[in-house]
C-alpha cells in the first residue's frame, strides 16, 4: 500500500492552494495515508490550515529558524530524511516545488516525475513534454520511492472539511548548509485575486502597447473581479512584472474564464491556458492563432472594444 | 575561474511537434534541431562573465549522440573556449545527466556551472537542482540576474511570488530563466575560428556513471484538442455569451 508525503507550500504564514491540489493527486493514488509536511520557522498556523484539507491523515511540522525562507539547499536534506518510510513524495509543481523536489530526489538517488497531470496507477503517471504538445505515460520503478511534482492546473484543490487531522511536531536531525542565504523577496503588492488560483483571469499581450496602457487591462479586470496575467512579450517589454507571465515558462493556470487581449497565441503561451474553462480572445488580427483555440473570439481594436465591454456589463 | 555550461541539443522551439500515430514517440526525423534556448542564455551569461574578467574559461558540455559536433561548434562559435562531448546513443534522464556533470566537475573544478532551467524537449526542470545536491553545493534556479563578487553569486530568481534574491557561495549551480540576457548572434568569422577550438570526446561508458533509469515512458499521446469556438460580432454579444455561461 502507498503512503504519501505531501510537502506544503506556504508564504507569509499562509498555506498556498497548490498544497491542496497536490493532496488531490495523492488521493488519486488511493493511498493508505496522506501526510502533509510543513517546514517553517513558525509552522503552527500553516499546519492548522493543512490539517483541515480533506483526505489528510496527519500534518507533520518541522520548526527551525533556518526554514524561515524556502531555500532548496536547506529544505532538501530535511525532506529527504522525513521521506523515510513513504512510498511517494508529492510536491506542488510551482517555482517552490520545482526548485526543491529534484534536490530531494537526487539525495534519495531516484528519478523525479515532473508535472503529474494524472495518476493512472500507483506508479504510473501522465505528464506533458514539449510544452504540452505530447503527453507521455511514465512508469516509475516500484522498488524506489516516487518523487513527483504535481501540475497544479490539472488538479482541483481538495476540499476543506470540518474535521482536523492530528498535527505532530517532528525533530529532524540533519546538518543544514549555510552556503546559501536568503536576501530578499521583491513582491508586487496587489489586492487583486491571485493569478494561480483565480477563477477569472484577464491577460494582456504586446498588443496593449505600453505600461501605461496596461491600466486598461487592470481596470477591466477589476470590474469583473479577475486576476491579471500577461504574455512573455508584455513582460519582456516591461509593461508588467515577471510574476504575471502565463505560459510554458510562466504560470500554468486553469481559471474558469481566461481572456487573452492583444495576445497572438504562441504555442508557449497556449501551454499555460489549455486547462482553462472558457477562453476568450480579443485581437485585431482575425488570423491570429489564438482564435483557433478560443471558445469565444472577437476581432477588433482592444482600445475600442474594452470600453464597449465595460459599457455592456 | 572556469565555467561549465550545459549545452543540450533539442528539437527547435518553432517545430510543431507531432506524436507518432502508434504512440511510440514524437516525430524527430528531418525536424530542425537547435541548442536548448535556456542553454544559449546560459552560454551567453558565461561569456559575459568572462568578458568582465570574472571567468577565464567557458566550457560547453553536451551529452548525446555521436553527431553533436556541429551543435558544439555553434557553442564554440558563440564564444566558448572549448567543448566536452559525452557520447551516448541513449537519451539520458536528468539524474544521469547530473551524475555526468558531477564527473566532469571533479575533473575540471569549475567555480560555476550554468545550466538551463529546463530542456524544452523533456521539460523536466531537474538537472541543475540534482547536480547541486550531488555536488553538495548551492543552487540558484530560474535566474534573471547574476552578480559575482568576493567568491559569491548574488542571484535574482523569478519565483511565483515575484523576484527573490539569494546569495550563494561559489562554487555553485545556476539555472537560467529567459530574461537573464539575450544571447548574441554568431558572426561568420567566429564560425571559422571555432573550427580550431578543441572538442573533448568522452565515451559515456568510460565515466563510470550508473545509468539506471527509474522512469520508463510507455506511451506518447497527442494532447486533448480544444475545439475552435465561435466568433462574436461585437462587445455586447460577447458579454451576453459570457453572462449566459454564468461567467460574468
Ligand atoms: C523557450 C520559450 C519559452 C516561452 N515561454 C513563454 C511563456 O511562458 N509565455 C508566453 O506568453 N510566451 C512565451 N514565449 C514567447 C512566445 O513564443 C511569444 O513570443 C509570445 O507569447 C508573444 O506574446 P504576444 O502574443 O503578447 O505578442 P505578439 O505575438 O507580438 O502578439 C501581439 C498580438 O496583439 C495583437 N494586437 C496588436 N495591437 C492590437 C490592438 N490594438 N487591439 C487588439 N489586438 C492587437 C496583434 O494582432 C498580435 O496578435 C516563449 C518563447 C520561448 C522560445
Ligand atoms: N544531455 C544533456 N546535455 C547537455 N546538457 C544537459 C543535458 N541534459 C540536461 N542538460 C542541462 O540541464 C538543463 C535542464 O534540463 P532538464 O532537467 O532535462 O530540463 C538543460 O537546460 C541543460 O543545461
Amino acid at each position: 500500500m502507498s503512503k504519501i508525503l505531501v510537502i506544503a507550500e506556504h508564504l507569509g504564514g499562509k498555506l498556498n492552494s497548490s498544497t491542496a491540489r497536490a493532496v488531490s493527486a495523492a488521493a488519486a493514488v488511493k493511498a493508505e495515508a496522506i501526510d502533509v509536511l510543513v517546514l517553517s520557522d513558525a509552522p503552527d498556523a500553516i499546519a492548522a490550515e493543512a490539517a483541515k484539507i480533506d483526505g489528510v491523515s496527519r500534518v507533520l511540522t518541522v520548526a527551525r529558524p533556518e526554514n524561515a525562507h524556502p531555500l532548496a539547499a536547506v529544505l532538501a536534506p530535511q525532506i529527504a530524511k522525513a521521506a523515510a518510510g513513504y512510498s511517494h513524495l508529492f510536491v506542488p509543481s510551482t517555482t517552490f516545488g520545482k526548485d526543491v523536489a529534484p534536490r530531494v530526489a537526487a539525495l534519495l538517488g531516484v528519478a523525479q516525475v515532473s508535472d503529474v497531470m494524472s495518476v493512472e496507477a500507483a506508479h504510473t503517471f501522465k505528464r506533458p513534454i514539449y510544452a504540452g504538445n505530447a503527453i507521455i505515460t511514465v512508469e516509475a520503478d516500484a522498488n524506489h520511492p516516487v518523487v513527483a511534482t504535481i501540475r497544479s492546473a490539472s488538479w482541483a484543490a481538495a476540499g476543506n472539511g470540518a474535521d482536523s487531522a492530528p498535527i505532530e511536531a517532528l525533530t529532524i536531525d540533519a546538518a543544514l548548509p549555510t552556503h546559501t542565504r536568503f536576501v530578499e523577496l521583491k513582491q508586487g503588492s496587489s489586492d487583486r485575486p491571485d493569478l494561480q488560483s483565480a477563477s477569472k483571469v484577464v491577460s494582456g499581450g504586446r498588443g496593449v502597447g505600453s505600461k501605461e496602457n496596461f491600466d486598461i487591462i487592470y481596470k477591466f479586470a477589476d470590474r469583473i473581479g479577475a486576476a491579471v496575467g500577461a504574455s512573455r512579450a508584455a513582460v519582456d517589454a516591461g509593461y508588467v512584472p515577471s510574476e504575471m507571465q502565463v505560459g510554458q515558462t510562466g504560470k500554468i493556470i486553469a481559471p474558469e474564464l481566461y481572456m487573452a487581449i492583444g495576445i497572438s497565441g504562441a504555442i508557449q503561451h497556449l501551454t499555460g491556458i489549455k486547462d482553462a474553462g472558457t477562453i476568450v480572445a480579443i485581437n485585431k488580427d482575425g488570423e491570429a492563432p489564438i482564435f483557433e483555440i478560443a471558445d469565444l473570439g472577437l476581432v477588433g481594436d482592444l482600445f475600442k472594444l474594452i470600453p464597449e465591454l465595460e459599457q455592456a456589463l | 575561474m572556469k565555467i561549465l555550461v550545459g549545452y543540450k541539443r533539442v528539437v527547435d522551439y518553432n517545430v510543431r511537434i507531432q506524436v507518432k500515430p502508434d504512440g511510440t514517440g514524437v516525430v524527430t526525423d528531418g525536424v530542425k534541431l537547435s541548442a536548448n534556448p535556456f542553454d544559449d542564455i546560459a552560454l551567453e551569461e558565461a561569456l559575459r562573465l568572462r568578458e568582465k574578467g570574472v571567468a577565464t574559461e567557458v566550457i560547453v558540455v553536451a551529452i548525446g549522440p555521436a553527431d553533436l559536433t556541429a551543435h558544439l561548434r555553434n557553442g564554440l562559435a558563440m564564444g566558448a573556449n572549448r567543448a566536452i562531448h559525452v557520447v551516448t546513443a541513449e537519451a539520458v534522464q536528468p539524474l544521469t545527466a547530473a551524475r555526468v556533470f558531477l564527473k566532469l566537475i571533479e575533473k575540471e573544478q569549475p567555480g560555476l556551472v550554468i545550466l538551463g532551467k529546463q530542456a524544452i524537449d523533456d521539460d523536466a526542470n531537474q538537472t541543475g537542482q540534482m547536480l547541486a545536491a550531488l555536488w553538495d553545493r548551492p543552487q540558484a534556479t530560474f535566474a534573471s540576474q547574476v552578480e559575482i563578487a568576493d567568491g559569491k553569486a548574488k542571484v535574482t530568481r523569478e519565483v511565483d511570488a515575484g523576484l527573490e534574491v539569494i546569495e550563494a557561495e561559489l562554487p555553485a549551480v545556476i539555472t537560467t530563466d529567459l530574461r537573464l540576457n539575450e544571447p548574441r548572434f554568431i558572426k561568420l568569422p567566429d564560425i571559422m575560428k571555432a573550427k580550431a577550438k578543441p572538442i573533448d570526446t568522452i565515451e559515456f561508458g568510460s565515466l563510470g556513471v550508473e545509468a539506471h533509469d527509474h522512469l520508463k515512458t510507455t506511451h506518447y499521446a497527442a494532447p486533448a484538442k480544444r475545439s475552435k469556438g465561435v466568433m462574436v460580432k461585437d462587445a455586447a454579444e460577447l458579454v451576453a455569451a459570457l453572462k449566459q455561461k454564468g461567467l460574468l
